[in-house]
């Protein structure tokens, strides 16, 4: 360890700064040993020579301008990497918090990656199947995308995301090793406890590797939790060929510790106090995602974010969905109707699934009753609008028919249990008979060769006895 | 005293004490020798943006100037290359530093070793003036690359090659310019790219984009040399409509600029490309493309510079006399981008933090667009089409409301549209192109009054729609006559049948103006003759059991490219399948 600087010349919440400091790199990494024996650790985030201001991962708490004595390391943060991460839980900044020792590192990386060149990715095609009907057939996951929940307080996106998880991994074969990174980013002891519970459960926890900032905990290290998952996933991807899915709870409690890491800083503010670099600092992590030219393995992030008072427009939701490749958005109404998961179909969308569905992916008709489903199930919203002012009496019969299949498109497609794996063929089947309620002149978005082969009143029968 | 980094904070540098560098003068920082550009001279401080990430750098690290402004290599190679931000190579770099971008990596822009079959334009003893060309070579089989020389250069050749194989750097020709200077030619020049090519003079618009787009060629048309602006929130195709434009427009040249958008959306870009042919050379599309993509996770700083690397390539094409066409996918982040910079300066924010100066960037973009006589008296055009991502969709954010004092056609995506997969979600109300005046020429010389007039009634049914469908959602459709019936039926196939367009169709991605006029057509006959019914009192519900709507909004699958004559089947469809109602 090199030179001890004693003392501080300011502290201001989070940051401090220090004089007479020679030889340091920016983004370097430094520790304060406190006179009490305690540690922390910090970052240098500015320089004007002989300047430093660092960044104090634990907080300022207890830091007078006397009680320090702080040293370099001479290299911006790593995350020690090795086969042995899978099964271990590690706090926001990667140190381990499970009792197990340190990871004895086969390799070290810098936290913050590097771009992963454009002409070196391989386009995501090979789709994972969910087992919930309305990802697979009409927001597709691939691997090697990222793809967001937007979400909101209360909603059960927790539950959504596990059940992923859960019925995910089945559908992996051909010997291809499949493992989970899960950062936490603020949020609840509970919510960190149910995950694990589920993982246990579903029997992957040795396969997962966890990342865990609950919201007690320091911000600073929260900006760097996902940065540190991420480092973890990519490892275990690109050199050990494994298909990692990460995912990202809770984006906001993210971009919130941003937000207030950079007031503090005294940035001036973009929208809503965001800092004005909200947009590159989100890319950075989800940028992260996908598939390397030659490698076996591959990045996907389900990164899952609260929209503060439900509110797309809201910049962390909006800015998300610019960088991300689609989203799968969780609607209140149906929540509260009972219907999980509450897929809120119009505004979801997976940008990706146009390559990776139809002939030779899923089924050859995926493409085109994914389009009918969205665009009928668009009508049920205007016979609604309309049925709102008018009654519904008054509607014409096409109207009371797309009534009735928005109904049982929302009982029987969206809604599914928390056990209930569907395959592909069970999905797409479910769609035909749902479109079978309709009218055949209603279905413009198939050809005529599909609907022979598929449409058929009778399918409709069993809503019609039930409804 | 060499000048060294005093301050650092993210990729702005700062160096203390110097008068050795001059404003927008590129520079190396550090032992890495990251590249920078100046941004701001005091006589205490000169201030660096850097294009690479900073990590790691030190104070007391060496800077270097260049002693010129940031520039790009202008000369055969650049076609069916793929760019970063400040015109490095992404293939050499990866074949460099591996799949992930290191830092300071230098390459070439193009391939110095690759030789040319060089034919010389001129010979000792000729005089030429700023902008000739000297020397052509095929840089891809379907383009003719014309070495020019610089602005500002004229005089006499003195010496030139005989025509063969050369490679860019080899002195094909020399030049004694008036003042006497040897200036020896190579098929290599350098611009610096915040400075627009000089231009001859400007020329009225004319001539149209044709994009094969039918909302586009027939309700908002954009001009060669024009520009436009498409904003759209997430999700509304943004990027699609900008794929399928740098696919099927006529320009001879497509420069597509990735700014901040996603790795993946390139990497699909790339490999598109690759496949498909372009129906007017028959050779793949990338031989007539060139790709700069600075992906939002590459350093924010080159993606402040990739809209002028692309724009100065695309001036540089058009100099030797073509049209070339330009897709910024996004503008708003560029923007942003800009914001970001003027943030780490502690500028002084005007509206949401962007600088006062947005405005004024974004005007001198896009005046770079139009149709122009070059220096060496040939015409060519640079098209812009700026895609914009307002925050939360909401058009009245600075950039979307800034960008459209600047553009003359808008192109506006709709979220209900999109969430009803209606492709391409361009709106027909809130979008507008202000070129129609000037193309009425062209298409009037090219299909008489028809083309207009179909066009004028298309949106005239599409407005009555509009206004009709605000009484619907009050109290339904079932009570209005039968005449306003059938303007909704009929609107209904204009949307469906026309507007939408499927990008996955074989026929249907690209659309020749002939049969947009033809779809058009149909659907005015099928009108008028459906009028005549409704007004005589004819239900229109038994006009659409007769099956003929669906046929019209299938004839864009139905009939092909190539035989357009299918559309004359349809005028005795739709008189039998009316006579059948009654």
């Amino acid at each position: 360890m090199s030179v001890q600087i004693l003392g501080l010349k300011e502290i201001n919440g989070p940051l401090v700064v220090l004089d007479g400091v020679k030889d340091v790199g920016y983004d370097e990494m430094a520790e304060l040993s406190l006179d009490n024996g305690t540690h922390r650790t910090a970052r240098v985030v500015q320089i004007d020579g002989d300047r430093v201001v660092l960044q104090v991962f634990e907080g300022t708490n207890a830091l007078s301008l006397g009680n320090t004595r702080t040293s370099f390391r001479g290299h911006p943060m790593e995350l020690p990497l090795s086969p042995e991460l899978l099964g271990r839980i590690f706090n926001g900044a990667g140190a381990p918090i499970d009792g197990l020792g340190p990871v004895f590192a086969e390799k070290r990386e810098d936290i913050n990656g590097h771009p992963l060149n454009p002409v070196s990715r391989e386009y995501p095609l090979n789709y994972i199947r969910t087992g919930i009907s309305s990802i697979d057939a009409l927001v597709t996951l691939i691997r090697g995308q990222k793809l967001p929940i937007f979400s909101g307080s209360g909603m059960n996106h927790n539950k959504l995301a596990a059940q992923i998880v859960k019925q995910a991994q089945i559908s992996e074969d051909k010997g291809e090793k499949f493992a989970v990174v899960f950062a936490a980013m603020g949020v609840k002891n509970d919510v960190a406890d149910y995950f694990k519970r589920q993982f246990e459960e579903s029997g992957v926890l040795e396969r997962v590797v966890m990342f865990l900032n609950l919201s007690s905990d320091p911000i600073i290290e929260r900006i760097l939790t996902p940065r540190c998952a991420l480092t973890a996933a990519e490892y275990l991807a690109y050199e050990l060929n494994m298909h990692i899915l990460v995912i990202l709870t809770d984006m906001t409690s993210y971009a919130e510790a941003l937000r207030e890491f950079s007031s503090s800083k005294g940035e001036i503010p973009g929208r809503k106090g965001y800092p004005g670099y909200l947009y590159s600092d989100l890319a950075s992590i989800y940028e992260r995602a996908g598939i390397v030219k030659g490698v076996g393995g591959s990045v996907t992030q389900i990164p899952i974010l609260t929209m503060p008072n439900d509110d797309i427009t809201h910049p962390v939701p909006d800015l998300t969905g610019y960088i991300t490749e689609g989203q799968i958005v969780l609607d209140r109404a149906l929540d509260q109707s009972g219907v999980y998961p509450p897929v809120s179909v119009l505004p979801s969308l997976s940008r990706l699934m146009k390559d990776g569905i139809g002939e030779g992916y899923t089924r050859a008709d995926h493409p085109d009753v994914a389009n009918q489903l969205f665009s009928s199930y668009a009508k049920v919203q205007d016979a609604r609008a309309l049925a709102s002012v008018i009654g519904e009496e008054e509607l014409s019969d096409a109207d009371k028919a797309y009534l009735e299949f928005g109904r049982m498109f929302e009982k029987y497609f969206l809604n599914q249990g928390f056990d209930d794996n569907r395959t592909i063929e069970e999905t797409l089947d479910l769609g035909w008979d749902l479109l079978s309620m309709l009218k055949k002149e209603e279905l413009d978005r198939l050809d005529g060769k599909l609907i022979d082969r598929y449409y058929n009143p009778q399918r409709a029968e069993r809503f019609k006895t039930q409804g | 005293m060499p000048n060294t980094v005093f301050s650092i904070n993210g990729p702005v540098v700062k160096v203390r004490n110097t008068r050795d560098f001059s404003m927008m003068e590129m520079v190396f920082v550090g032992h890495k020798r990251l590249i920078g550009e100046v941004i701001g001279i005091t006589d205490q401080a000169t201030t660096i943006q850097v294009y690479e990430s900073t990590t790691e750098l030190k104070p007391g690290e060496p800077v270097e100037g260049s002693g010129a402004p940031l520039s790009v290599t202008l000369g055969p190679g650049l076609l069916t290359n793929i760019y970063d931000g400040i015109e490095r190579p992404l293939l050499d770099i990866a074949a460099r530093s591996g799949a992930f971008i290191g830092e300071g990596v230098s390459v070439s822009p193009v391939d110095l070793s690759k030789k040319y079959e060089v034919t010389l334009t001129v010979h000792p003893g000729d005089r030429v003036e700023e902008g000739a060309v000297y020397a052509t070579c095929p840089e891809t089989p379907a383009i003719v690359h014309k070495c020019m020389l610089a602005p500002g250069l004229s005089g006499e050749i003195i010496s030139a090659e005989p025509d063969g194989e050369y490679t860019v750097n080899d002195v094909v020709a020399c030049l004694r310019t008036d003042d006497g200077r040897e200036v020896p030619l190579t098929l290599l020049q350098k611009w610096p790219i915040r400075t627009p090519r000089p231009v001859s003079r400007r020329l009225p618009i004319e001539r149209p984009l044709i994009t094969g787009q039918r909302v586009i060629d027939t309700l908002v048309p954009i001009a060669k040399g024009g520009t436009a602006a498409i904003p759209g929130g997430f999700g509304t195709g943004k990027t699609m409509t900008q794929h399928q434009l740098a696919k099927w427009c006529d320009a001879d040249i497509i420069v597509y600029i990735g700014c901040g958008e996603r790795g993946n959306e390139m990497t699909q870009v790339l490999e598109e490309f690759r496949e498909l042919i372009d129906p007017k050379s028959g050779r793949a599309m990338t031989d007539r493309t060139i790709l700069i993509a600075n992906t939002s996770n590459m350093p924010v700083a080159a993606r402040e510079a990739s809209i002028y690397t692309g724009i100065t390539l695309a001036e540089y094409y058009r100099d030797m006399g073509y049209h070339v066409a330009i897709m910024a996918d996004s503008t708003s982040r560029w923007a942003e981008a800009l914001r970001e910079i003027s943030g780490r300066l502690e500028e002084m924010p005007a509206e949401e933090g962007f600088p006062a100066y947005l405005p004024s960037r974004l005007a001198e973009f896009y005046e770079r667009a139009g149709y122009m006589v070059n220096l060496n008296g040939s015409e060519g055009s640079v098209t812009i089409i700026g895609a914009v991502s307002p925050q939360g969709s909401d058009f009245s954010e600075p950039v979307t409301q800034n960008t459209k004092r600047f553009v003359r056609a808008f192109w506006a995506l709709d979220k209900s549209l999109a969430y009803a997969r209606h492709y391409p979600a361009i709106n027909w109300t809130t979008s507008y192109s202000e070129y129609l005046d000037e193309l009425a020429p062209y298409y009037r010389e090219r299909y008489g009054e028809e083309f207009l007039e179909c066009r004028q009634r298309i949106s005239n049914i599409l407005a009555e729609e509009a206004r009709l469908m605000e009484i619907v959602k009050l109290i339904g459709a079932d009570v209005l006559p039968e005449d306003q019936k059938l303007v909704i039926e009929t609107a209904r196939l204009i949307r469906v049948g026309f507007l939408q367009q499927n990008a996955f169709h074989a026929d249907d991605t690209y659309v020749p103006l002939e049969k947009q006029l033809g779809m058009m057509q149909v659907i005015l006959y099928f009108y008028d003759s459906a009028m005549k019914l409704a007004k005589s009192g004819v239900p229109v519900s038994l006009i659409t059991k007769t099956g003929i709507s669906d046929d019209i909004i299938k004839l864009k699958y139905n009939v092909p490219n190539n035989q357009l004559e299918k559309l004359q089947e349809y005028y005795p469809l739709i008189d039998r399948k009316l006579s059948e109602v009654k």
